[in-house]
C-alpha cells in the first residue's frame, strides 16, 4: 500500500451538535493510487462529502477527526497544522465543489480568480500569471475573450470549467470534486465531465469523484466505492460492481437507479415488482423492503389493499364526454420580452400520462404552471374536459370548480411545504378551501390520503423540518391527490430526492395513477424517469416542441437531433467497464 | 406545545443574558400589572414635611421635593410607560405588517408608492415628528400613543416587505394557490405567520424604544402632565436638584428607563432564538 497516493484508514469523524455528538464518518478505509480514479458513491447524509472535508482539513469547527489516519504520499496529515495544509491544498490537494457559481467570488473577472489560483503557489510575475491563466481558460475550453468576464455573466456549466481550471492551476496531484456536476443540464454535465477527465488523464493526477450518481460514477470512474451511514460498504471496479452488486445496500442503490430498460416495478426491487393478490389481508406481508425510507412507512402494496379510496367524493364537473381531458392550443407565455413557452399545444386523455422533458430553460416549468392556471398565458387556449379554464385570470381561478380538479406537485419538497403548517395542516388545508367537509370528514380524508401515500400517521403532528426529503415528497403528494384532482401536474417530483427515495415515489406514483385513473402531466429533465412514468413524451427545447410521440419510440428511435443528444448524455448504469483513464 | 416550552428552556439555558433580559422584562410586566396595589405608599400624595429625603429604609429610593415616595412612584409609572409603549408597538406592528406584506407580495406600483412614502416619513428627524404630532393633536395620552405608533410604523412596514418579499416565491406559496388560497388568504394565512418571528424581534427592540420615545416627550413637557407618575417627567423634574446634591431625584427613574431598554432590547435577539421553527429539532 505503500505506493498508494492517498490513504485513509479507520476514519471517524463526529459533529458536535444540540443532540450530543453525531458520527459522520465511522472507520472509513480507502486509499488510491496516482493517476486512479475513485468515485465515492452514497446518499444524502452517507459522509461521502464529510470525507471529503477531512482529507482537505475544510470540516467546519463543529466536525472533528476523532480517530483514523490520512497519508497524502506516505506523509501522516491526520494532524497537520494550518501552514503544512496551505501548502498542500491546491498544490497537490485541489478541490471542486458543487454549485460553481457560489463558489466563485462574484466581483472578481474569471480570469484574476485564476490568476489568484496560481499565485497562490507559485511567486510569479503578473504577465506570467496572465499567460498561465489564459493557458488554463483554454484547457477547460472557454475563449480567452472571456477573461475579464464576471461569474453572473457565464453560464452554470462554464462557471464549473472555470472552477476545474483554478483546481488545476497548481497541478496537484489529486483533485476531489464533489458533485461537480448536481444542478447541471445532462449535455452540461456531460461536457464538464467529459473535460474534467480528460484533463485528469492527460496531467496524470488522480481523481476522487464524489457523487450521488451512480451512472455518473460508472461512466467516468474506474473504481467505485459505496458510503452507507459512514463506512464505504463495497468496493469494486465500476463494471464489476454494477455487474454483480455484492452489499445489500449497493444491490438497492444498482437497482433503484433508472436505466435504458428499467421499469418503476423493477427500481423498488424484486420483492415489490410482483404484488400480492389485491385485499384478503395481504396487506402487511411485505414491509420495509420498498421502504427505503428512514421511518417506518407503509409500503405501497400494503397501503394499495387499503379499503379506503381517497377522497372518493365524486368531482363537480364530473363529465362523462370522451374528449381529451386537458387540451392546450398555442400557449405563448412571455417574461419581460423573452419567450418562456413559444406556441407550445398538446392534449391529455383521461388517465394518460404525459412526459415534458427539457433541460433548463426550456419552458417546461412555465408550462406545467400554465396549465396548472398558476400563471396566465399570453396567448393561446386550455380547455379542460371542454371547460375554456384559460378564460379565467389566474388570480381567480382558485375560485373556479376546475380548482380542485388540477392539482401539482413541486420540485423541491422543502419549499413547498408552509415551514408553520404541520404536515396534518399541509394536506387539510387544500381540502378546507375546496372541498369544505365536515371536520370530521375532513380528519379521514387526510388521513386516507396520507395512509395511500404511505405516511405513518404520527408523522401528521410533525412540522417540515422534522421530516426527511421523502416523507416531505410523500406530504406534497398527499396534499394534492387529497382533494381527489382528475388531472395531477408534477413538476420534477424527485429532482431533489435520492434514488432510493425518488424509487419510492415514482412506484407510489405510478401505482396512484393506475388505482385512481389520475392523469398526469409528468415534467423532468431525466429522459429515464420520464419514459417509466409517462405513455407518450413531448421534448422542449427554448419554449418549443422539437418532438413527440410514444416514449418507447421516442426512446428507440429519436428523430430530433437534440433529442438523441439528450439521450446520449444520460449517464447509465451499465455493466461494462468504465470509459475514463 | 411541549416541545415549544422545551425549545425555549434550551434556548434560555444556552443564552443567560436572554434569560436575564427575560426575567427583567417580564418582571417590569407584572410589577407594572399589579402596580395599583403593591405601591408602599400612595404615589401622588404629597407631604412637603417630608421632602426630599435621601433613600433609606423606608423610602428605598428617597422622596421627592413635595414628599412623594419616589419607589412607589417609579412602580406607578411603570404601568404608564409600559401601556404606552405596548399599544403604540402593538398598533404599529399590526397596521405595518398588513401593509408591508401586501406591498412586498403584490410588488408592482402599490408597492412603489408606498415605498416612497415610508421614505418620506424617515427623512424627518422622526423625534421631532413625534413632538410635532403631539404638539398638533393635543397633550393626551392617547396622542403620545398614537404618534410613537406613526414613528414607528415604516419601520414595520419596510421589514414586512422584504420579509414577504423573499418568500413570495416560495413553493408553499404556490401550492396555496394551487390549494384554493386566493392573494388575500395567501398573505394573511400563510405569509404573515410565516413573518411572525422575524417581526417579534422588532417588536422587542421598538418597545424600548418607544418606552425611551414616551418618556422622552413627557421629559419636554409634550406627553403625560406633571402630578401623573411618569418616568420622564420625574427625571424632568428632577433635574433641577442635581445642583443641589439631591440625586436621587433622577438618577432612579433614569435606571428604570435604561433597564427597560435594556431589557427588551436583549429580549430581542433571544425571541427570534426560540419562535424560529427551523431552530427547533
Amino acid at each position: 500500500m505503500s505506493g498508494a497516493l492517498l490513504q485513509v484508514e479507520d476514519l471517524h469523524v463526529s459533529f458536535s451538535t444540540r443532540g450530543g455528538m453525531v458520527q459522520a464518518v465511522r472507520g472509513l478505509s480507502l486509499d488510491i493510487a496516482p493517476g486512479g480514479t475513485l468515485a465515492i458513491v452514497g446518499e444524502s447524509g452517507s459522509g461521502k462529502s464529510v470525507t471529503a472535508y477531512a482529507v482537505t482539513q475544510l470540516l467546519d469547527k463543529a466536525g472533528r477527526i476523532v480517530r483514523g489516519r490520512i497519508r497524502f504520499r506516505g506523509q501522516d496529515i491526520t494532524r497537520a497544522g494550518a501552514a503544512q495544509m496551505k501548502a498542500l491544498r491546491g498544490a497537490a490537494i485541489s478541490m471542486v465543489f458543487q454549485s460553481p457559481r457560489t463558489a466563485l467570488n462574484p466581483i472578481r473577472s474569471i480570469g484574476r480568480q485564476i490568476m489568484d489560483a496560481v499565485g497562490a503557489h507559485q511567486a510569479l510575475p503578473r504577465a506570467a500569471l496572465r499567460a498561465r491563466a489564459l493557458e488554463l481558460l483554454e484547457a477547460v475550453r472557454i475563449p480567452a475573450a472571456r477573461f475579464d468576464a464576471y461569474p453572473e455573466e457565464l453560464s452554470g456549466g462554464m462557471c464549473q470549467r472555470v472552477m476545474i481550471a483554478m483546481a488545476i492551476a497548481c497541478d496537484p496531484a489529486l483533485l476531489i470534486a464533489d458533485e461537480p456536476t448536481t444542478g447541471l443540464d445532462v449535455t452540461t454535465q456531460k461536457a464538464v465531465m467529459d473535460l474534467l477527465t480528460r484533463l485528469i488523464a492527460e496531467r496524470r493526477m488522480s481523481l476522487i469523484l464524489i457523487t450521488h450518481d451512480l451512472g455518473l460514477a460508472a461512466r467516468y470512474c474506474r473504481e467505485v466505492a459505496v458510503m452507507q451511514q459512514g463506512v464505504v460498504v463495497e468496493r469494486a471496479p465500476a463494471g464489476t460492481l454494477f455487474a454483480r452488486p455484492q452489499h445489500p445496500y449497493t444491490c438497492k442503490l444498482v437497482a433503484a437507479s433508472p436505466t435504458l430498460t428499467s421499469t418503476v416495478a423493477d427500481l423498488v426491487g424484486g420483492a415489490a415488482a410482483s404484488l400480492p393478490p389485491e385485499g384478503e389481508g395481504g396487506a402487511k406481508r411485505r414491509k420495509g423492503d420498498v421502504a427505503m425510507d428512514s421511518v417506518p412507512v407503509l409500503s405501497t402494496e400494503s397501503v394499495r389493499a387499503s379499503p379506503f379510496r381517497p377522497c372518493g367524493a365524486p368531482s363537480p364537473s364530473g363529465g362523462r364526454n370522451e374528449g381529451p381531458l386537458l387540451e392546450a392550443h398555442n400557449l405563448v407565455k412571455r417574461y419581460a420580452g423573452a419567450t418562456a413557452v413559444g406556441d407550445v399545444s398538446l392534449d391529455l386523455r383521461r388517465g394518460e400520462s404525459l412526459g415534458v422533458v427539457g433541460e433548463s430553460g426550456s419552458g417546461k416549468s412555465t408550462l406545467s404552471r400554465l396549465v396548472c392556471r398558476l400563471i396566465d398565458p399570453d396567448g393561446g387556449r386550455i380547455l379542460f374536459d371542454g371547460h375554456d379554464i384559460g378564460a379565467v385570470a389566474a388570480r381567480d381561478f382558485h375560485a373556479a370548480p376546475q380548482r380542485r380538479d388540477i392539482q401539482i406537485v413541486f420540485q423541491d419538497p422543502h419549499d413547498s411545504l408552509n415551514p408553520r403548517f404541520s404536515a396534518f395542516d399541509c394536506i387539510a388545508h387544500p381540502l378546507r378551501r375546496l372541498l369544505k367537509p365536515a371536520e370530521n370528514d375532513m380528519r379521514r380524508r387526510v388521513q386516507e390520503s396520507a395512509e395511500r401515500c404511505g405516511l405513518s400517521p404520527d408523522l401528521l403532528s410533525r412540522f417540515p423540518h422534522q421530516l426527511s426529503g421523502g416523507q416531505k415528497a410523500r406530504v406534497g403528494i398527499a396534499r394534492a391527490i387529497a382533494v381527489a384532482p382528475r388531472l395531477l401536474v408534477l413538476d420534477e417530483p424527485t429532482a431533489a430526492l435520492d434514488v432510493s427515495v425518488q424509487a419510492v415515489v415514482l412506484k407510489l406514483l405510478d401505482d396512484l395513477r393506475r388505482d385512481e385513473g389520475l392523469a398526469f402531466l409528468f415534467v423532468s429533465h431525466d429522459l429515464n424517469v420520464v419514459r417509466m412514468m409517462c405513455d407518450r413524451i413531448i421534448v422542449m427545447r427554448q419554449g418549443c416542441v422539437v418532438e413527440e410521440g410514444p416514449g418507447q419510440e421516442i426512446f428507440a428511435a429519436p428523430k430530433a437531433a437534440y433529442t438523441r443528444e439528450l439521450l446520449a448524455a444520460i449517464p447509465h448504469v451499465e455493466p461494462e467497464p468504465a470509459l475514463a483513464g | 406545545m411541549n416541545a415549544t416550552l422545551r425549545h425555549a428552556a434550551w434556548v434560555l439555558r444556552g443564552n443567560p443574558v436572554t434569560t436575564l433580559a427575560a426575567a427583567g422584562a417580564l418582571a417590569m410586566i407584572v410589577v407594572a400589572l399589579l402596580s395599583p396595589w403593591i405601591t408602599p405608599f400612595d404615589p401622588v400624595a404629597s407631604n412637603v414635611s417630608n421632602a426630599l429625603q435621601p433613600p433609606s429604609w423606608t423610602h428605598w429610593a428617597g422622596t421627592d421635593q413635595l414628599g412623594r415616595d419616589i419607589f412607589s412612584r417609579l412602580i406607578a409609572a411603570a404601568r404608564l410607560d409600559l401601556a404606552i409603549a405596548a399599544s403604540a408597538v402593538g398598533l404599529s406592528f399590526a397596521a405595518g405588517a398588513v401593509i408591508g406584506s401586501f406591498c412586498g407580495y403584490r410588488g408592482g406600483r402599490l408597492d412603489r408608492a408606498v415605498g416612497r412614502m415610508v421614505d418620506v416619513l424617515m427623512a424627518f428627524p422622526l423625534f421631532v415628528l413625534a413632538m410635532a404630532l403631539v404638539a398638533a393633536l393635543g397633550n393626551r395620552v392617547e396622542n403620545i400613543i398614537i404618534a410613537t405608533a406613526i414613528i414607528n410604523l415604516p419601520f414595520y412596514i419596510r421589514f414586512a416587505r422584504a420579509e414577504v418579499n423573499v418568500r413570495r416565491n416560495a413553493g408553499w406559496v404556490e401550492a396555496a394557490r394551487a390549494g384554493g388560497d386566493g392573494h388575500a388568504s395567501i398573505v394573511l394565512r400563510f405569509l404573515l405567520p410565516n413573518i411572525l418571528p422575524n417581526m417579534a424581534v422588532q417588536i422587542s427592540l421598538n418597545l424600548g424604544w418607544a418606552i425611551l420615545n414616551a418618556a422622552g416627550l413627557s421629559f419636554l413637557g409634550l406627553g403625560v402632565q406633571a402630578p401623573t407618575p411618569e418616568w420622564g417627567i420625574m427625571v424632568a423634574e428632577g433635574a433641577r436638584f442635581i445642583s443641589t446634591g439631591q440625586w436621587w431625584l433622577v438618577t432612579f427613574p433614569g435606571l428604570a428607563l435604561m433597564l427597560a431598554v435594556l431589557c427588551f432590547n436583549l429580549l430581542g435577539d433571544g425571541l427570534r432564538d426560540i419562535l424560529d421553527p427551523r431552530m427547533r429539532t
